[in-house]
């Protein structure tokens, strides 16, 4: 085996200009936000109806961008592949939102939210992003009252809060388990206002299948419209990549089925960079899978680990109905290795202890793939009916799926796949490399890190939306003026031929493999490799077999039907291509970070007791990818981090 | 379990369509009825046929977008979206009907999938607050008693699934419609367009080709989120105050 800490043997990439310009204004940081806005070109509101703006995704970021930038009126074009853009996939997230209001009076404080995400983010995010997400916090509550988001509220009629992912403040507001719901349905609304006063031009069923890039700007998509199969352009002066994470590459994750990464990934082919695509976060509570038939997983609310206790039994391969378990031949194995903290350690920690045990041949459930999260100790100490209180829904839920009662038998939980904080590398302003061509939300890289805090990707997800990229692109719009694009314009053309012909190959190839099959197999692999711990050795052999798996797929796939119609599994297919080449990248970014740090951890660089141990000298940095080709070796630019204002520290939670 | 599956077949809005049967066979009790017709369709793949089409995302019960009528039933036995209907509520030998909502206002567009768009233009007559971003005052300024923002988020949950429509006999939309007049006009935030909203979104409901309400309450019955049927009533109260009025949509 390899030296693990060197990796210039490995070929597979090459080193470009570090990135310098990521367009944060100079200054104390409290006031940069300001000043990038004052220092921002306006359009002339006459002027702005001029301007179209090509909008991808409906969830929160892109349904708030869209009726936001109409509200400024500017033309908006929106897409998204669901039957109606309230279906987008944020409208799953349950916890809450994060905002530094200080309601409480608890010593909140803008720059407490500040400090911990960044100190959250295990320092791989960029301070400026930062500081003005925590800014911007205030503003997005305000915005959601007024829109009518039912908020959780205290008898005297003002807005609740609760602590949420081990911070020392109360400062997450919440509606019931269902506040991104309600966050998404009131952006959806929002827009539904403008698409009904015509200034939004709203296409649904529509899928982003490739960018149009002329003369060095992102002037348009191609999109496929998935009743008629009809693959058409739409140009603009602008376009916005909202379409969310890249989770689904592991086929099994919290992650709606049809979530892609299809259109970031295409962006990426047309010299957008990608960052960090190694950084994944894996969520500690999910429902284990129940059998090979599993579509999806199903996230469990984080906050049952404030009561639940987590354990295995201690012996290997123990097929005891948990009941029959006596005490003494249990591990609670959260509390006997994190004594202070126990089984509320964060959720990187917490997923990591589950695989190892599991790893150990102590796992629960079918295939071992499991841990038991007990509540009989709750129960006894607090009463039934105050469980039922607090978690009745949540046990509800559970056995709906599973069929076993929680209150009798110990629920079992293991790690699923929840949240990518890589994505497209953006600036201050929220600019992929490609310019003209925006990604918010949880498409690009920016806020997170290598590890997200609990209820802070809504937050993102709305202040990229409603404040920060109307914000910016203004400036951008006033200050590069252009000509209209032909519809015969070689650029236009040749994107539209690339797309159809990948279509077109899909269907001819008529093989014996299903979409789903290589699906699977390329998310077990992934999972395996580059999930919730990575090897040098076990990277390689990922780095070997996705190019055999990239040939076969062409080789052996079998796609039904035509491309005139409504085909699902054309669908599927197509964004399998993408996930293809993505997965590629994941392996190769987490190959050359030797270090671990956040929901990155590699074996080899853990401290003496087993905890992911960063490396600051060599890798505080942001690895933007620069794409050369499928399977040709892509170029690292690293954008340098400095922290001026949090210092780097290790975790520790012993 | 061994299943037998009559399930619509139309290639296309234009065409005709038929049951068709089939049989699945070693379907395990803990897939979902999704899971099953996963199940279903990599056989068909494999067997040269064409796979069933129809809605689904997110799988948990929330996004709303699958729905299909299993034995004549909205999402089929259990009070839930067909996404969290599990096979155990089946038994081995059954034969199963699988439509797709019947109802004029949700054209078919393929096999199980149908057209709901009517319902986001139901939406966009009035269901909403018209605060552009920016503009809001501080979110304490205005206090909510619990009691009103409670009885709001009941009907916020609608998730829009149209499994209201496809039960109604009439098909008709006045739970979707109720659902979101009921929510937006409780809140203060909502009631300087109090009259305007429920004015404007009943009439794009008629518009969109839904029916009358004859008070069957079968749409009540087949919510998988338990929007209560009152807010119908709810709504007839709002859109009878606002007429007198003499409020107009916008």
């Amino acid at each position: 085996m390899p030296d693990p800490s060197d990796i210039s043997d490995y070929p597979h990439y090459t080193t470009g200009e570090p990135v310098t310009d990521t367009a944060a204004p100079g200054g104390p940081i409290a006031e940069r936000w300001d000043r990038r806005r004052f220092e921002a070109k306006l359009v002339n509101p006459a002027n702005r109806r001029k301007h179209t703006v090509i909008v991808v995704g409906t969830g929160l970021a892109g349904g708030a961008a869209g009726a936001t930038l109409a509200e400024q009126g500017y033309h908006v074009v929106q897409f998204c592949y669901q039957d109606s853009p309230r279906r987008a996939h944020s409208i799953a997230a349950q916890g809450g939102i994060n905002a530094a209001k200080n309601y409480r009076n608890d010593g909140d404080s803008v720059h407490r939210l500040f400090y911990d995400t960044v100190k959250g983010g295990d320092f791989r995010a960029r301070e400026s992003n930062v500081h003005r997400l925590a800014q911007v916090s205030v503003e997005i509550i305000d915005q959601c009252v007024a829109q009518g988001v039912p908020f959780a509220r205290e008898y005297g009629g003002l807005l609740d809060t609760r602590s949420f992912g081990g911070v020392q403040v109360s400062r997450t507001f919440y509606a019931r388990g269902q506040t991104g719901q309600q966050l998404l349905l009131g952006a959806y609304q929002a827009l539904s206002r403008q698409i009904d006063a015509g200034n939004v031009e709203m296409h649904a069923r529509t899928e982003m299948l490739d960018l149009i890039v002329v003369n060095g700007r992102a002037r348009g998509i191609v999109a496929r419209d998935l009743i008629t199969g009809a693959v058409s352009t739409y140009v603009a002066d602008a376009v916005v990549l909202a379409s969310g994470g890249y989770g689904n590459v592991f086929y099994l994750s919290t992650n709606a089925k049809n979530s892609n990464a299809t259109a970031i990934w295409r962006a990426h082919r047309r010299g957008a960079y990608f960052a960090n695509p190694c950084f994944t976060q894996i969520h500690p509570t999910c429902i284990p899978r129940s059998g090979d038939h599993q579509s999806k997983l199903t996230l469990m609310s984080e906050s049952l680990r404030n009561d639940g206790r987590i354990w295995v039994p201690k012996a290997k391969g123990d097929t005891r109905p948990p009941g029959e378990i006596p005490e003494a031949e249990r591990d609670y194995y959260l509390e006997r290795i994190y004594p202070a903290f126990g089984n509320l350690v964060p959720r990187d920690i917490a997923s990591r202890a589950a695989k190892n045990v599991c790893d150990e041949g102590r796992g629960v459930g079918p295939g071992g793939q499991g841990v038991y999260l007990d509540f009989a100790d709750a129960i006894r100490r607090m009463g039934r009916k105050a469980v039922e209180a607090k978690y009745g829904n949540l046990f509800e839920m559970y056995e709906r799926i599973t069929a076993e009662d929680p209150y009798e038998v110990p629920m079992r939980i293991y790690p699923a796949i929840h949240y990518t904080m890589g994505g497209l590398w953006v600036d201050y302003d929220l600019q992929t490399t490609v310019p003209g061509l925006f990604a918010i939300g949880e498409a690009n890289f920016s806020d997170h890190g290598a590890n997200r805090l609990g209820a802070s990707a809504l937050m993102q997800g709305l202040a990229d939306g409603y404040f920060v990229l109307p914000s910016t692109i203004n400036d951008f719009l006033a200050r590069h003026p252009h000509d209209a694009v032909p519809a015969d314009h070689p650029a236009v053309t040749e994107a539209v031929a690339e797309v159809t012909d990948r279509l077109r190959r899909l269907l001819a190839v008529g093989g014996d493999r299903t979409p789903d099959s290589f699906h699977r197999e390329l998310g077990e692999l992934l999972w395996d490799e580059c999930g919730m711990a990575r090897t040098d050795a076990g990277l390689r052999k990922a780095l070997g077999r996705i190019p055999a798996l990239r040939e076969e797929f062409w080789r052996r796939i079998r796609v039904p039907g035509t491309g005139e119609e409504l085909n699902q599994s054309l669908e599927k297919a197509n964004r399998i291509v993408d996930y293809l080449e993505l997965a590629e990248l994941m392996c190769l970014d987490a190959l050359h970070r030797t270090e671990s740090c956040g929901g990155h951890f590699r074996e080899e660089s853990a401290t003496p007791d087993g905890e992911a141990a960063r490396k600051d000298e060599e890798f505080s940095y942001a690895a933007a990818w620069q794409f050369t080709g499928t399977g040709s070796p892509p170029v690292l630019h690293r954008e340098d981090l400095t922290f001026e204002h949090v210092h780097p520290t290790q975790r520790s939670y012993a | 379990m061994d299943l037998t599956l009559r399930i619509w077949r139309q290639r296309t809005a234009g065409e005709a369509g038929a049951m068709t049967t089939y049989r699945v066979t070693g379907i395990s009790e803990d897939m979902s009825f999704l899971e099953m017709l996963d199940h279903l369709n990599e056989e068909l793949i494999l067997a040269g046929d064409e796979p069933v089409a129809f809605d689904h995302d997110c799988r948990e019960g929330i996004c709303g977008a699958c729905g299909m009528v299993i034995n004549g039933q909205a999402h089929g036995p259990e009070r839930t979206t067909t996404c969290q209907l599990h096979m155990r509520h089946f038994s081995d030998g059954d034969t199963i009907d699988v439509e797709p909502w019947r109802a004029a206002a949700f054209p078919v567009v393929k096999d199980l999938v149908v057209d709901r768009s009517a319902f986001d233009r139901i939406i966009g007559s009035g269901g909403y607050v018209s605060v552009p971003t920016g503009s809001a005052p501080d979110a304490h300024a205005t206090p909510v008693p619990k009691p009103v923002a409670d009885l709001a988020f009941e009907h916020a949950e609608c998730i829009g699934c149209g499994a209201c429509v496809a039960a109604c006999p009439n098909g008709s939309a006045m739970l979707f419609t109720s659902a979101k007049v009921v929510h937006l006009n409780v809140l203060p935030q909502g009631a300087p367009e109090r009259e305007s909203r429920v004015l404007g979104m009943v009439d794009a409901m008629d518009d969109q080709g839904f029916g009358g309400c004859t008070n069957t309450g079968e749409c009540a019955t087949a919510c998988p989120k338990g929007i209560p049927l009152q807010s119908i009533a709810t709504m007839n109260r709002e859109y009878l105050r606002a007429s007198l009025k003499g409020g107009r949509r916008r």
